[in-house]
């Protein structure tokens, strides 16, 4: 059965690709977590084309969950959503830190959970009180 | 106002070069109010748009335009890129299959861009972005029988007002208060876009003249 994917967008290619690396770990083999971090020429920002690249990667029937980290982030996967011809599964952009966000979505999506359920897990990431 | 085919390639081409001579002031500004890519995001995307549109012919203001706004939404990376380009995209369509727009029509473009933006950037007039000098000079073109300067003219003006506003969208909304006494970057390439639709116009005048 397909699970739940991820797409991290953040404006540091490095920052993406090292929660990808962070989050490795932890996944299960078939939990698909893809990267779009950085302009295309590698630089600092976000690209509609490699968000666009990354959500194709990662579509399946399931769905797919998006963390991104700060303004243009959002803009620019909206942006792509527009874009994009007819995918798999169903995208949904979630209001979360992408590190613990990106942590709780391939746990949940792990686990076999609905599209829906993953985002509401992954949301509440946002409410962690990571200190007690 | 004269918009023909080749003028609007005209107008793209001296914003770009207008960006890219205000590349420095530019990330100024946003190095006050934001992160300080604005001039470089400006420039690289514009100097894209160049390489795009130079040397392809056009039939029509929208088909120009349509290959900006493309160009601008891949190639700009900061917010300015989904931003400016849906306004070109959503103008582009009003301005489709038109080998010359008349004032009404660029008005209609420009309301077609402004809602573009509005919508991609879920912001309204009055949150010192770009939309603050879009709006006016949207409303400046309205009242018909436009004049690129005066439109050019609205644009400084209503970008020299974004220095007293609260951010409340876009990097500088971080500040808060703090973001009162700076301009806004955007503000002020939009200034730069309208400032080299005078030059365009100017040029065809005298090509034609
Ligand atoms: N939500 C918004 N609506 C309208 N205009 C906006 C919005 N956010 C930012 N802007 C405009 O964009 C300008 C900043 O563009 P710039 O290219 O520097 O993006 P950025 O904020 O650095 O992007 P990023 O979020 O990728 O860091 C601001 O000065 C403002 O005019
Ligand atoms: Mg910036």
């Amino acid at each position: 059965m397909a699970k739940v994917s991820t797409v991290v967008v953040s404006h540091s290619r490095q920052l993406a690709d090292g929660v990808i690396e962070l989050i490795n770990q932890t996944k299960q083999e078939d939990v698909i977590v893809i990267a779009a971090g950085g302009t295309e020429d590698g630089g600092i920002g976000t690209s509609p084309d490699l968000i666009s690249e990354a959500l194709k990667k990662a579509d399946n029937p399931a769905g797919t969950v998006v963390l991104f980290d700060l303004g243009s982030a959002l803009m620019n996967t909206e942006m792509a959503l527009d874009m994009l011809d007819e995918l798999e599964g169903e995208v949904v952009i979630a209001d979360a830190p992408i590190v613990e966000g990106a942590y709780v979505s391939v746990v949940e999506a792990g686990m076999g959970k609905a599209l829906k359920e993953v985002q509401e897990s992954v949301e509440k990431a946002k409410k962690w009180n990571k200190k007690t | 106002m004269n918009l023909t085919t080749e003028t609007a390639k005209q107008w793209l081409l001296a914003a770009g070069r207008d960006m890219q001579e205000n590349k420095g002031y530019l990330s100024e500004l946003d190095q006050a109010i934001g992160d300080g890519d604005h001039g470089h995001n400006m420039a690289r995307g514009f100097a894209e748009v160049e390489k795009k549109i130079a040397s392809k012919t056009y039939d029509d203001v929208g088909g120009v335009v349509k290959d900006a706004s493309m160009t601008i939404i891949s190639k700009v990376g900061g917010a300015a890129g989904p931003l400016y380009g849906t306004a070109f995209l959503k103008a582009s369509g009003v301005w489709k299959g038109k080998a010359e727009v008349s004032d009404e029509e660029f008005a209609e473009g420009l309301k077609a861009a402004i809602d573009g933006i509005a919508q991609r950037g879920k912001s309204e007039q009055g949150q010192k972005t770009m939309l603050d000098v879009w709006i006016p000079v949207l409303q400046e073109a309205e009242k018909g029988n436009i004049e690129a300067e005066q439109l050019a003219q609205t644009a400084k003006e209503a970008m020299e007002k974004t220095e007293g506003i609260e951010a409340k969208k876009g990097r500088a909304a971080y500040l808060g208060e703090r973001s009162i006494g700076h301009l806004d970057p955007g503000a002020y390439s939009s200034y730069l876009l309208f400032e080299a639709l005078v030059e365009a116009i100017e040029a065809g005048g005298e090509a034609n003249g």
